[in-house]
């Protein structure tokens, strides 16, 4: 045994031992303390393939699917795989240049890496899916991968469904990462309202893959995947006949329809014009579509039904009377004396009847629509000696619009309705620094539906249904059930309470003025609407139409209005109808009442009253501003596209092409209106950089 | 090798025997999970020859055969022959430069046919070892002559050089180990000492920048000078001592180690040093390019080597118990690269855990602690020698090879003893391990 330098041997020892314990270290930090580790390795190695859903159906109320899921195709691209391939047949197929092809791949790359594919091109049209199909073997790296898509077999509906599209960043960012890019969301409609109905739960299933991206097979036996769910389909009230009626009725108009059944407050129809094919909004033209739509100045994404602010004129009639029968501040005998005009504020307030007794008694009044009898029945509503004072009066009268649904949003399952406008003492009092009574108002036209009240067609039919429900209204929805929907799923729920807002009006005012109503289509003003067999409450409104054009406030032609329900004794289908620029309410907007009724009643139209159908849809009723509105923001467009890009091809045939003149005046004298826009002072010399001066002043 | 037989099995260390197998057996169940594929027939690929894991059981068996053949040697076999091995060996090392074969980058391996090949680097640590012992063990070596510790460093770093000339840094640093042999037979702990202090300095001089550094070492040497101004008053030589040593620390710092690393190293040794201390290697030609960049676009942080750190999230996942066998996605997805063989570690990290990787290392160290135990009873100096060597070299192989999966050694690509894939590997280790039980068996005969 050697005792030389023995004690070494413990050196070494320790040295070994040393290593060993900062190895153990090191393992203890990796393996213990720190966890981003294992999360490194799952994000490595798991690839989690999202499964959607099919999304849910759209049922109307006879159970027919107003909307279909077909299978579209995307051309997608695995950048790693594309090898030698015929570019130039490809790019010759898809109709894009090298660049584009080029940039495309970059993209593609830069988006998902070399090894994951990429949506190339989306969405193929049929022709060009057919091609590629027959010819994919030639382009290794290339695939089409086939992607769910909506359909509207009636071509109806667009502003009720909405539609679908990717979801953009706030979206995104909004759910709380539940979204991600590429996903599709409804964008508006229903699709947007019930989305968490319709989109089902994703599903999720784990692959492995490997250092290359490449995928494995599924990862243990797929116990951590979970199945997607279908998304629930929504049966609705919509009647999509009665619908596409409307929808024709209202083609080349501006305005709105919406049809409620009062029992339920389910609704039957509501469209806007000008409307547009919702089939636009999919497919592989979705974008450029969507583009036009969005460009037109006639607004045609617009749902007036909830979004357009009315004087609802006339229409109001109806609950003046009422407000003032259940105040007792008229009785159903109250008679005014008019011969043609209301002298009792300050200002003359013209009236269409001339004839003495039009306005004897309330259902004459309403019957003739008199202009005095309402606002005098305000006057007093307003100048009630119970409250003592103008502004209890106000407020008491505020208290029953808003009871008949009107100065706020009424709730209708579809996102972003608007409220229209109640006025109350505070604008007044702003407005006539608290120097103001019954007059102020009356005198401004609010006694018949004018001034500061303004509602959306939506309002108006819902204030009909509550006069043809007595008193009680259900809020305005379209889906009646979710499909396999349980209790907890609360969505529907308010839909289902009555509200019983004016239920303390006795019967015999409401009879009283129904009668009125009655009158309306019987004898009244709106004899065109009547249907026989049917006895219809209506009435008719023409209210004034004002519009800011090239910066001025311009009076242009008035909006027809009507509103009606029927039948009178078990109200059925309740509807309101807009149609601005057209003039009186029985000319245009009656008539389109009319059909959509007998059409809902009855389930059919006759002959003649098909004559009636194509009459009215074939009538031209845009108002004559937009044509020049449209140039204008074209215009202006083509300018600041030539701005960026300096291609005069955008803004050449702006100079050659002949310009829309102001818009005519209006028949019924309103002051013209002289533009000093540049634009269309005569004798503009048509110079390019002139011109481009002009522009930009 | 049957314990009734007394002819092999008297003296035999049974200890160092079971604990071998036990390292073969997880070496072939560690390759097994890394190259085994969902839906092979496991019969199939253990017979058929054509997977990695079949390939290592024969080489196990080989090393089995082998290892018998060693313990039926007679002993003084070993001491006798000792010096004409190690010639042997550089004639090897020396004929790879005409018949090498290039395979995947190193220039080290010559192939007999296309199913055998050899790696002399490899092989030739045994002989060193011998021949290291053998010079030790001479009754006329007196080992605290310089001569004879030059000659003993010498023994050693002649092959290391050699293979440096082949680009196997790696397996040249082995040779280094030796130093510890020599250590313990009595090498001043001196030189091992500014060993390691220049160690430090060449590491301090890749993470510190080169000014900084450089006072910073001013500051430590005139910090010495004020606290020993006394000594340096009454001793006139310390001051120069002082001064000098402060001259090549500098020298050091600013000349040698860029020297080195620009001229001598090779770029991707450079980068991989770079990596394991966390910093951005730039190649001399584009650092003037780099330095524009930086200026204009502004710093980038590059994170370390792909290979490290898929290592690292290898080991990091396997948590406490890990993810069990043949259910590490890390080893078994391919995205630690090499894990065959420089990283097999990581698949027990990853599918064992920290109480996985805690065993092995517990085996390995009482396999060292036991070699140096059987050193410290041998009579002979050439059989301590021998063992010193034996545990210096797989400790050598061990620290480097896990530290590089953990990360806290620059990748060099050396094997795990007995673990790792390779034939050359195991069986270079098996004879070590087996000539060093040879020796112990016979320890109460007097060799010289």
């Amino acid at each position: 045994m050697s005792v030389f330098n023995q004690s070494r041997s413990t050196i070494i020892r320790l040295i070994f031992l040393g290593v060993f314990v900062v190895i153990i270290a090191q393992l203890v930090n990796l393996q213990l303390i720190s966890g981003k580790y294992k999360k490194l390795a799952m994000d490595n190695a798991l690839f989690a393939k999202v499964i959607y859903p099919d999304r849910g159906m759209i049922y109307d109320r006879k159970g027919r699917a107003v909307l279909n899921n077909t299978i579209m195709y995307d051309l997608v691209v695995t950048p790693v795989q594309v090898k030698d391939i015929d570019t130039t047949s490809l790019i010759g197929l898809l109709g894009i240049d090298t660049a584009e092809f080029n940039r495309r791949m970059i993209e593609s790359i830069v988006k998902n890496g070399r090894f994951r594919p990429t949506v190339f091109e989306d969405l193929l049209p049929d022709d060009l899916y057919a091609k590629l199909d027959e010819n994919i073997w030639k382009y290794p790296g290339f695939d089409l991968v086939e992607r769910p898509v909506r359909q509207y077999p009636f071509h109806a509906a667009a502003h009720i469904l909405g539609y679908v599209g990717e979801a953009d960043s706030a979206a995104i960012k909004r759910s709380n990462g539940f979204y991600r890019m590429g996903d599709y969301v409804g964008k508006t409609g229903l699709e947007q309202y019930y989305e968490k109905v319709l989109m089902g739960q994703r599903g999720v299933r784990y692959i492995i893959k490997d250092n290359k991206n490449r995928l494995q097979g599924s990862y243990e036996n797929g116990i951590y995947d979970t199945m997607a769910v279908a998304g629930k389909s929504l049966r609705t009230y919509m009647d999509i006949e009665v619908q596409q009626l409307a929808e024709k009725l209202m083609g080349n108009k501006v305005g709105a329809v919406v049809a409620i059944e009062p029992r339920t407050g389910g609704i039957i129809a509501m469209t806007s014009g000008p409307s547009f094919d919702p089939n636009l909004l999919t497919g592989a033209e979705k974008q450029i579509n969507f583009n036009k739509l969005f460009r037109d100045v006639s607004s045609p994404l617009l749902n007036r039904a909830i979004k357009g602010q009315y004087p609802p004129g006339s229409t109001y009639k109806p609950l003046g009377a009422l407000i003032g029968l259940d105040e007792g501040v008229i009785t159903a005998s109250t008679g005014v004396a008019c011969s043609g005009a209301y002298y009792g504020c300050t200002r003359r307030l013209g009236c269409t009847e001339k004839w003495a007794g039009h306005a004897a008694n309330l259902r004459l009044a309403i019957a003739w629509s008199c202009n005095s009898f309402f606002s005098e029945t305000l006057r007093r509503t307003i100048d009630n000696p119970t409250f003592h004072g103008s502004k209890g009066g106000l407020v008491k009268w505020k208290e029953y619009m808003t009871a008949f649904g009107l100065g706020h949003k009424v709730g209708v399952d579809l996102p972003s309705e608007d409220g229209g406008n109640v006025p109350d003492s505070s604008v007044y009092n702003r407005e006539y620094n608290g120097q103001w009574n019954a007059c102020t108002m009356v005198g401004g036209g609010l006694g018949i539906g004018q001034e500061k009240m303004t509602s959306t067609p939506l309002q108006l039919a819902n204030a009909m249904c509550i006069i043809a429900n007595k008193g009680y209204y259900y809020v305005p929805h379209f889906v009646q059930k979710i499909d396999g929907n349980t209790p907890e799923d609360t969505l529907l729920n308010r839909y289902t309470s009555k509200h019983e807002v004016l239920t303390h009006i006795d019967d015999a005012s409401f009879e009283t003025v129904m009668s009125g109503m009655q009158d309306v289509v019987e004898a009244g003003t709106a004899r065109v609407a009547k249907i026989v067999g049917i006895n219809i409450c209506a009435k008719t409104g023409t209210a004034e139409n004002y519009r800011m054009i090239d910066g001025k406030r311009t009076k242009l032609k008035d909006n027809s209005m009507f509103v009606c329900f029927a039948p009178r004794e078990n109200p059925q289908i309740a509807i309101a109808v807009v149609v601005e620029n057209a003039g009186y309410g029985a000319t245009w907007a009656g008539p389109i009442a009319s059909l959509m009724m007998e059409k809902y009643l009855n389930d059919t139209l006759s002959t003649a009253r098909l004559k009636e159908v194509e009459r009215v849809a074939a009538a031209d009723l845009l108002p004559s501003y937009l044509t020049r509105e449209q140039y204008k923001q074209d215009s202006i467009r083509a300018f600041n596209y030539f701005k960026i890009t300096n291609d005069t091809g955008a803004i050449r045939k702006f100079l050659r092409r002949e310009r829309p003149v102001a818009p005519p005046v209006p028949k019924d004298g309103a002051v013209p209106v002289i533009s000093n826009d540049p634009m269309i002072k005569p004798k503009t010399t048509y110079k390019m950089q002139k011109t481009a001066t002009i522009f930009l002043s | 090798m049957s314990q009734r037989n007394p002819a092999i099995s008297k003296g035999v260390d049974w200890l160092l025997v079971w604990l071998y197998i036990i390292l073969v057996a997880i070496g072939v169940m560690a390759i097994f999970a890394t190259t085994y594929r969902e839906g092979e027939d496991v019969v199939q690929g253990f017979l058929s020859l054509k997977t990695d894991y079949s390939r290592q059981s024969l080489f196990a068996v080989i090393a089995g055969v082998l290892a018998t053949f060693i313990l039926l040697t007679d002993s003084k076999f070993f001491t006798a022959t000792a010096n004409l091995w190690y010639a042997f060996g550089i004639v090897l090392l020396l004929l790879v430069f005409p018949f090498h074969s290039d395979v995947k980058g190193t220039s080290s391996i010559i192939k007999f046919g296309s199913a055998f090949q050899l790696q002399p680097a490899e092989l030739c640590k045994l002989f060193v070892n011998l021949a290291l012992a053998k010079f030790l063990s001479r009754v006329e070596t007196d080992f605290k002559k310089t001569k004879s510790q030059l000659i003993a460093a010498a023994i050693a770093v002649v092959p290391a050089l050699i293979t440096i000339a082949q680009s196997e840094t790696g397996l040249a640093l082995v040779y280094f180990s030796f130093f510890l042999v020599m250590f313990r037979e009595g090498l001043p702990a001196a030189v091992l000492i500014i060993g390691f202090s220049i160690a430090v300095l060449v590491v301090a001089t890749l993470l510190v920048p080169p000014n900084l550094l450089a006072i910073i070492l001013t500051v430590i040497a005139q910090g010495t000078i004020y606290f020993m101004r006394r000594q340096v008053k009454r001793n006139r030589n310390l001051l120069v001592w002082i001064i000098s040593i402060w001259v090549v620390c500098v020298g050091i710092q600013r000349f040698a180690v860029p020297f080195i690393f620009d001229q001598v190293l090779r770029p991707y040794q450079v980068k991989r040093i770079y990596d394991t201390i966390g910093k951005d290697y730039v190649p001399k030609d584009a650092r003037a390019a780099q330095e524009i960049a930086e200026k204009t676009v502004g710093k980038k942080k590059t994170d370390g080597d792909y290979n490290v750190k898929q290592s690292k999230i290898a080991i990091g996942s396997g948590g406490l118990f890990g993810k069990g066998l043949l259910n590490g996605t890390q080893t078994r997805y391919d995205f630690v690269p090499e894990q065959r063989t420089d990283f097999i570690f990581c698949t027990v990290g990853e599918g064992f855990g920290f109480i996985g990787s805690f065993l092995l290392l517990g085996i390995y160290l009482l396999l060292l602690m036991r070699i140096i135990t059987i050193a410290e009873r041998q009579r002979s100096v050439f059989s301590r020698c021998y063992a010193y060597g034996v545990a210096s070299v797989i400790f050598f192989h061990i620290t480097i090879n896990i530290c590089m999966t953990i990360g806290l050694a620059p990748v060099i690509g050396i094997p795990l003893p007995f673990i790792s894939y390779g034939g050359t590997a195991l069986l270079t280790f098996t004879m070590l391990l087996f000539v060093l039980i040879r020796l112990d068996a016979d320890r109460q005969m007097v060799l010289r």
